[in-house]
């Protein structure tokens, strides 16, 4: 831009420019987002249709009773998260958070490994009766249906 | 009694905004109205009721009343009494009339003390501050009543969460939410300069101290919620990308670009319709972050209400309040008449970069965090985390820095990039040379970016006070200088801990020493410790940085009795060059303990660099405020001379 430009023109540039990169914006959040945004799988729907490994995705389920095991390390962890319908057995080094045991539900942040394992990074857990994972609480609505269609 | 008291004096101020919004709108349409001269007044009068009206709520926080049922739901007998004062914020009801009083005080001191600009933008200035006061008093006696009662009442209470159980709770709410607010009167500045047609550069130097103010607090906010979360929740990590997190991002990005936009607006008459645009969508950013926070479709530690009415309260006054704003500037921005020219190297063209990047970035944020609510109303979950935002934010954040570097050396109006060539070479060099030396070392591309151009802006922050004699440099150049140098010093802070940081996860028998970094730990004891409400497990460790005599660190492992529940209470170490950080787990079958240990080097700069941002703009808002009052005490000499003058 030349100093002799009107300033109608100058407004223009700008707001264009100004469109422009809040369109490039746009564009590239929408592809980020197709790629990097992790879709959540309940075990039934990873063991039908497993994600790609590596690909980051999020797990929910129960902690099956008497899954747990504590590796030599003393903090790798394995599980198996369960819906009733299919087992995804679960690995997770680190420290769990407080509520996390057998029998309650879980979140578990990571990927599948190409031999089916879940690897864990992070493990949500219920916090108390207020503070749920989003996830878990659809989960938790889920169960009840379920037990309530059982008992009929 | 106090309880009705507080909810007298709230409806009472409510009454007093309605009065405010249509005085104000009346005196724009009839310049002869009666009612002009009240506008002020009221506004002041209606700060006051609503202070009392919160003095209250505290009051019966302070006293435990249970009869009231905020209190009763969130507060407990045995609980110490500082938690119990912040109980009165650290819920729904009380952190939105903590909202409503910040608006109705800054509302008052705009009508106390403004008068710079011309009465019929003050007040129509006013009159749109009252109508956002007026939505908020309205969700909070409609659907969020503090000062609700109970009967009978119960002789406990419920208690507040653990988590929120923290000297930091006191002071991070009031902080963001004047930064929020803040923003209101930003926003109520641009539409009553939009609906006066009187967009000038007296506008900008009038809404600046607003903007400057809120985003001073938003700087500590941030700060303070970024440090609370990396000692709190006991993960290492200081920011999650956390819809909370970018609730308070979004404002701030907002208010970045405001606050130069308004200094181009201010300096140079330029960039008027964008200035106000950017006054609008701040204001948006901060009522989205409210909606995000406190509607429950996120659900967090801050979400206290899952109550579907309350958010779509929240959401009707976000599309109110922004609606009518967006309509006013699409019928009156074609009016406003264009600003000064600029040249495409020069100080406005940077600022102008500055202000599209920071839009762009802010793009970014807001996709991410709405994507997994949009996606939600197609049934599908999906969950966005750093793996987006760091490498997206990083493609428009990286460009801004290095303009950011090289604007302030720019002259308005017009320049060449030729004349700066001696003071860029060097920076220049060490930016290469720092990337080039990482990059051999195979530090992740990210981190190199982010230490080189951390060091170089270090460096380049400093030249607009180069061979300048120190006493001579004005405050408002200071405050640029320091909160440039540190965005560089949080930034290194960052690259740093991402880059150098070590990790030990490990199962200790007690007398077992664990090497982290350069520091050996060793685990010397665990044993039950009790507190005013809680008991713990406390682990003693003794670390020794190098063969160095040895400190003490005791993380816990805590549990709740009122409501029940457990944290982890990290214990950190700071040396200048880093913090070691400890965290206690479980004990396992054998009767090991588990302990995560990490070494992070530098960590410490993230913090120290968002209080020099803050400090860098506390300086410029003294220097402004500082040179208007010497501009009003020259004024009311000259009208006095004058005076005299007329009487001989």
């Amino acid at each position: 831009m030349s100093t002799a430009i009107k300033p109608k023109h100058q407004r223009l540039v700008l707001v264009l420019a100004a469109l422009a990169a809040l369109v490039a914006a746009a564009l590239l959040a929408a592809w980020a987002l197709r790629n990097q945004a992790s879709f959540f799988y309940l075990p039934a729907e990873m063991a039908s249709k497993p994600p790609a490994a590596d690909r980051a995705v999020r797990l929910g389920g129960m902690v099956q009773a008497g899954s747990l095991k504590t590796a030599a390390d003393g903090v790798t962890i394995q599980f198996v998260v369960s819906d009733g319908k299919a087992q995804i057995p679960v690995s997770f080094t680190g420290i769990t958070p407080d509520l996390f045991k057998e029998g309650s539900g879980v979140v578990a942040d990571g990927h599948r490994r190409a031999d089916g394992t879940f690897v864990a990074d992070n493990l949500l857990a219920k916090h108390d009766e207020k503070y749920v994972p989003r996830e878990m609480q659809q989960m938790t609505a889920a169960e009840a249906r379920q037990k309530i269609e059982i008992t009929r | 009694m106090i309880a009705t008291f507080g909810l007298a004096a709230l409806w009472l101020a409510a009454a007093l905004a309605a009065l405010q919004l249509v005085a104000g709108f009346l005196a724009l349409r009839l310049p002869t109205n009666p009612l002009a001269p009240v506008v002020r007044p009221v506004a002041m009068v209606q700060a006051g009721l609503v202070a009392i009206a919160f003095a209250c709520l505290i009051a019966l926080f302070w006293r435990t009343d249970l009869s009231v049922a905020l209190v009763a739901a969130n507060s407990h007998v045995a609980k110490p009494l500082l938690y119990k004062v912040a109980g009165a914020w650290g819920n729904h009801e009380g952190s939105m009339l903590l909202w409503v009083t910040i608006m109705g005080l800054s509302g008052g001191l705009v009508a106390a003390i403004e008068r710079r600009l011309p009465e019929p933008t003050m007040l129509a200035t006013l009159a749109a501050q009252a109508f956002v006061s007026l939505g908020f008093y309205a969700f909070l006696l409609i659907s969020s009543n503090p000062f609700a009662r109970l009967n009978p009442a119960p002789a406990e209470g419920n208690g507040l969460n653990p988590l929120l159980q923290d000297p930091g709770l006191a002071f991070h709410p009031p902080t963001l939410y004047v930064g929020y607010v803040g923003l209101s009167v930003a926003f109520s500045f641009a539409v009553g300069a939009l609906l006066t047609r009187q967009v000038t550069p007296l506008f900008a130097r009038a809404m600046r101290p607003w903007v400057l103010g809120s985003w001073i607090f938003l700087t500590l906010g941030i700060t303070a919620g970024s440090y609370w979360a990396y000692y709190e929740l006991g993960w290492g990590g200081w920011w999650f990308w956390d819809p909370v997190e970018n609730a308070s991002l979004m404002p701030w990005l907002a208010a970045t670009a405001l606050l130069h936009s308004v200094a181009v607006l201010a300096a140079r008459d330029a960039l008027r319709a964008w200035t106000v645009m950017l006054g609008v969508v701040a204001f948006a950013m901060s009522m989205v972050g409210t909606f995000l926070v406190r509607s429950g479709v996120l659900t967090s530690v801050h979400a206290f209400a899952v109550d579907p009415q309350r958010g779509s309260f929240i959401l009707a006054l976000l599309a109110i309040n922004i609606g009518a704003a967006l309509t006013i500037f699409a019928l009156r921005a074609g009016t406003v008449s264009e600003g000064q020219r600029f040249a495409f190297v020069s100080r406005e063209s940077a600022l102008v970069f500055n202000n599209v990047m920071l839009t762009g970035t802010l793009g970014i944020v807001l996709l991410g965090t709405l994507y997994p609510l949009l996606a939600e109303a197609l049934n599908a979950q999906v969950s966005v985390g750093p793996p987006y935002f760091n490498p997206a934010t990083a493609v428009f954040v990286l460009p801004m820095l290095v303009v950011m570097g090289v604007g302030p050396l720019l002259r308005w109006r017009n320049d060449g990039l030729v004349r700066l060539r001696p003071v860029l070479i060097l920076p220049a060099v060490v930016l290469l040379g720092v990337a080039i030396w990482l990059a051999a070392r195979g530090v992740p591309v990210l981190s190199v970016l982010g230490i080189a151009m951390g060091t170089a802006l270090l460096m380049i922050a400093l030249v607009p006070i180069k061979g300048r004699r120190l006493r001579t440099v004005t405050l408002p150049l200071w405050g640029m200088v320091i909160a440039h140098f540190g965005i560089g010093v949080a930034l290194l802070g960052a690259a740093s801990d991402s880059a150098f940081s070590t990790e030990k996860l490990v199962a200790a028998r007690v007398g077992q020493t664990v090497a982290v970094g350069p520091w050996l730990v060793r685990l010397d004891r665990v044993e039950p410790v009790a507190g005013p409400n809680w008991t713990a497990l406390e682990a003693s460790l003794s670390a020794s940085y190098g063969g160095a005599r040895p400190s003490k660190l005791r993380p816990q492992a805590r549990s709740f009795w009122t409501p029940p529940q457990q944290t982890t209470e990290s214990a950190i170490l700071t040396r200048w060059n880093g913090q070691l950080y400890t965290v206690l787990g479980d004990e396992a079958d054998d009767g090991r303990w588990q302990l995560r240990l990490w070494w992070k080097p530098f960590v410490t700069l993230i913090w120290l660099g968002g209080v020099l941002i803050a400090l860098g703009g506390a300086l410029a808002l003294l220097g402004r405020a500082a040179s208007e009052v010497r501009r009003r005490e020259a004024a009311g000499k000259i009208a006095y001379r004058r005076q005299r003058q007329g009487r001989n």
